[in-house]
């Protein structure tokens, strides 16, 4: 008993949340509830929040699991449209291994994969305009990928090479791509989130059409700049989409670290009174239902979403950990939804707009098309030998628009250093 | 920049080359928009340059804590909202991370705020927006996205405001690579230098020194106040103009010693000088970043003597750089240590303020020992 504490009252306890397994442990969802796809009704986009505290705790799903596209939010794509999706995430997976492979190789610094999440940012892209702006975190690369950015430029950013647009001074899939719509990644979590909330005020304020979208993780909504962000969107009736992506592990810290053993993240809408759905993120179908959802009611004039996409992360959480010192190997390979790229092709399997045949085809397309791209970056260098770097004299410029006398100061006295030591 | 200055009181050579003298007069200058002039204290020469800005450009909002149809709790927006509308300038909630968070975003689609914290004490919570994002966007997207962001916050003590509302944190700006950091003395500048800040293509922290809003407080605090409207700097030109950022203004030129310093230090500088005689230049340095070194290399040079005077804390304040800088760049022309004058390294004290605040009687036997030496 701690000092000075009263002998006739019992002792607080601290909690502290643990994950339900650890590495070696079996892993068993059957106290997870799905529900049923096609179960949750789909409310009209101008619904008042106050009558959709269902959709937060339920999840909207819409391919089951024989692969039928189901119930009200069946978005009802054409096939070719899903083909373009499935195409797109199975290149997002292929570039992704590729690029694991180049830093392990040593080409680069570091790297993240986006393995089983690809429908979040896929058929997100897909639902929303090309120029509606995307404030993505460090795990959509989907997003530029959806929006045929170039792979080789994606590259040269991850090799901070000569070609490197952004002059190597960011690390790996910090990509920015302002043509694409896509704002410039941070490191620092859930600061694009009050960003994208500035520019979908700044949009209707000038009476633009432009709606704005932002991801983060479940992990970072315990930021400040999430509850700002929704405070925001919920006051001035932002047109916004702002997306978690609860892919369970944050690190190595599991969601109940930000809160999910007593509430859903799409739940923190309702405190904001704003609109939220919680979707399965691994059915590319609910994804894109649920986004067209969201950016109608924005376009409306209706106010933000709050979309909670429950989804898991197959893999690390980049090149500098490992998952199997925290999580069981066995989560991924029980994950109640799935794959989404799996699900995907055995829908359009079903649907008779595609076969094994075309599927493999499709992936030796894109893995030989990620091929290439990684032999026309790597002609512009890669980080690990130096080489085609930007000239060292960069490093001062864009620091402001015009560099001042300091600066310029620095950058000959670094030069000079250089030249006096022989480097 | 020089090409851009419109300047009226300083047109020529002079506020091209370098440090400008300034003006006794300025309404006798030449330039025809900014003309005519009207006595203005801070507050509304402001005022007057966030009316002026947003009139010439549609991309400038306001916003910030009750600054929409109360017009701020100092009254820097008053009647901004009536005339230009509530989307243009409009109250924000108590979040000073989303008000920067939501600026970076709206210089994102292309416009240009400029909100206001409210006091400078408000300002940490928004630290990583301007930090890690407002600072660092230009770089990191060598380009692609910039934040053309003016902060204004009124800064300083000086009105008993206790530790949460006097601080003078400039020098957690100044450390900052990616952002410029102003501060202004007088009416005449506080309009020209917003001008040039709104028009600035970086973000720019405005500190607005609030204890000479409404008067050139020369630190003795048991005399009455003296209204601005007899102090020259006073007389603002309605219109358009700009001060230069990066030029210092001499104040007043002088041998035996320099004095640096800026906002309400200028003042108390001024007044030291009338009171002793001492023949001290004293350079208010307006822009702490970019900093105008020439002029004050040129007349440390000259006077082989310098003092550096600041509000804020001592240790790590930008009287260290300061003295660090006149130390590598002057060193063989000193004749004495240079000394710092600065707030003490405590919190701000509510009834001790002016036992923190660095008045007359600490800078005149800073000036006496330099003199010694």
């Amino acid at each position: 008993m701690a000092e000075g504490a009263r002998r006739n009252l019992p002792p607080l306890s601290l909690h502290v949340p643990e994950p339900k397994f650890r590495p070696g442990d079996a892993v068993d969802y059957a106290d997870f509830d799905r529900g049923e796809a096609g179960a949750v009704a789909r409310p009209p986009i101008d619904a008042d929040p106050a009558t959709m505290r269902e959709h937060s705790y339920s999840l909207v799903r819409v391919l089951d699991d024989e692969g039928r596209a189901v119930g009200p939010w069946d978005p009802r794509l054409e096939p070719e449209r899903v083909v373009a999706m499935l195409r797109h995430m199975a290149l997002t997976r292929a570039y992704d291994d590729r690029l694991y492979r180049a830093q392990r190789q040593g080409k680069t610094s570091f790297y993240m994969k986006c393995t089983g999440e690809e429908a979040t940012s896929i058929a997100a892209a897909h639902a929303l305009h090309r120029d509606d702006m995307c404030f993505p975190s460090y795990r959509q690369q989907g997003l530029l990928i959806a929006r045929n950015w170039s792979l080789v430029d994606m590259m040269c950013q991850v090799y901070s090479n000569r070609a490197d647009r952004l002059k190597g001074r960011q690390m790996p899939i910090m990509y920015s791509a302002k043509e694409a719509s896509f704002f410039s990644i941070s490191g620092n979590l859930a600061t694009q989130y009050p960003q994208a909330v500035g520019f979908a005020m700044a949009s209707a304020a000038r009476g633009d059409t432009r709606i704005a979208a932002a991801w983060c993780g479940e992990g970072s909504t315990a930021e400040g700049d999430f509850h700002s962000a929704c405070t925001f969107a919920s006051v001035y009736r932002a047109p916004v989409i702002l997306n978690v992506i609860n892919n369970q592990w944050a690190i190595s810290s599991f969601s109940g670290f930000a809160g999910a053993e007593n509430t859903t993240f799409a739940a923190r809408a309702i405190g904001y009174g704003i609109a939220g759905l919680r979707v399965d993120g691994n059915d590319a179908l609910a994804v894109y239902a649920a986004t067209e959802w969201a950016a109608d009611r924005a376009r409306a004039n209706a106010g933000p979403t709050l979309i909670e996409f429950f989804t898991y992360r197959a893999e690390g959480h980049s090149t500098s950990d490992d998952p199997t010192k925290y999580r069981s190997a066995e989560e991924n390979v029980k994950w109640p939804l799935g794959d989404p790229i799996a699900r995907l092709k055995q829908h359009l399997i079903l649907i008779g707009a595609w076969d094994e045949e075309r599927h493999a085809a499709m992936d030796k397309e894109v893995a030989e098309q990620v091929r290439a791209a990684q032999k026309e970056a790597e002609a512009q260098g890669i980080l690990a030998d130096g080489l085609l770097q930007h000239p060292f004299e960069t490093m001062f410029e864009d620091v402001f628009e015009e560099q001042p006398w300091h600066l310029k100061e620095q950058s000959r006295q670094m030069l000079d250093e250089r030249k006096k030591a022989g480097i | 920049m020089s090409d851009k200055i419109v300047a009226p009181a300083e047109a020529g050579a002079a506020a091209a080359e370098g440090a400008t003298q300034s003006p006794a007069a300025p309404a006798s200058a030449g330039a025809t928009d900014a003309a005519p002039t009207r006595p203005m204290n801070m507050i509304q020469a402001i005022n007057s340059a966030l009316d002026v800005m947003m009139g010439r450009d549609d991309n400038i909002v306001v916003m910030g804590e009750d600054v929409g149809f109360f017009g701020g709790v100092f009254k820097a927006t008053e009647h901004l909202q009536a005339k230009y509308g509530k989307t243009r300038v409009f109250d924000t909630p108590i979040t000073e991370l989303g008000i920067i968070g939501v600026a970076v975003g709206m210089c994102t689609y292309g416009l240009r705020p400029v909100p206001e914290i409210q006091f400078a004490d408000y300002i940490y919570p928004a630290l990583d927006q301007l930090v890690s994002e407002a600072a660092r966007l230009r770089y990191r997207s060598a380009g692609e996205y910039t934040a053309p962001m003016t902060v204004r916050s009124p800064f300083g003590g000086g009105i008993f405001g206790g530790q949460t509302h006097s601080q003078s944190p400039e020098g957690i700006f100044t450390h900052v690579a990616g952002l410029k950091t102003v501060v202004p003395s007088n009416p005449y500048d506080a309009k020209g230098l917003l001008i040039a800040s709104i028009e600035d293509n970086d973000p720019v922290i405005f500190f607005e020194p609030k204890r000479i809003y409404n008067g050139p407080f020369d630190g003795h605090y048991d005399r009455p106040v003296t209204p601005w409207a007899r102090h020259p700097l006073s007389a603002v030109p309605e219109g358009y103009y700009k001060i230069p950022l990066g030029k210092a203004a001499v104040v007043r030129e002088g041998e035996a010693v320099t004095i640096l310093c800026y906002g309400t230090m200028v003042h108390v500088a001024t007044g030291v000088v009338a009171d002793t005689g001492v023949d001290a230049e004293i350079i208010d340095l307006r822009t702490l970043v970019p900093l105008d070194i020439e002029t004050i290399e040129a007349s440390v040079k000259k006077t082989g003597r310098c003092v550096v005077v600041h509000e804020a804390t001592k240790t790590s304040g930008f009287g260290a750089e300061l003295s660090a800088l006149v130390q590598e760049r002057c060193f063989y022309a000193l004749e004495a240590p240079v000394e710092r004058v600065t707030g003490w390294d405590t919190p701000y004290p509510h009834s001790l303020e002016w036992a923190y605040f660095p008045g007359p009687v600490r800078l005149s036997r800073a000036i006496e020992k330099v003199l010694e030496a």
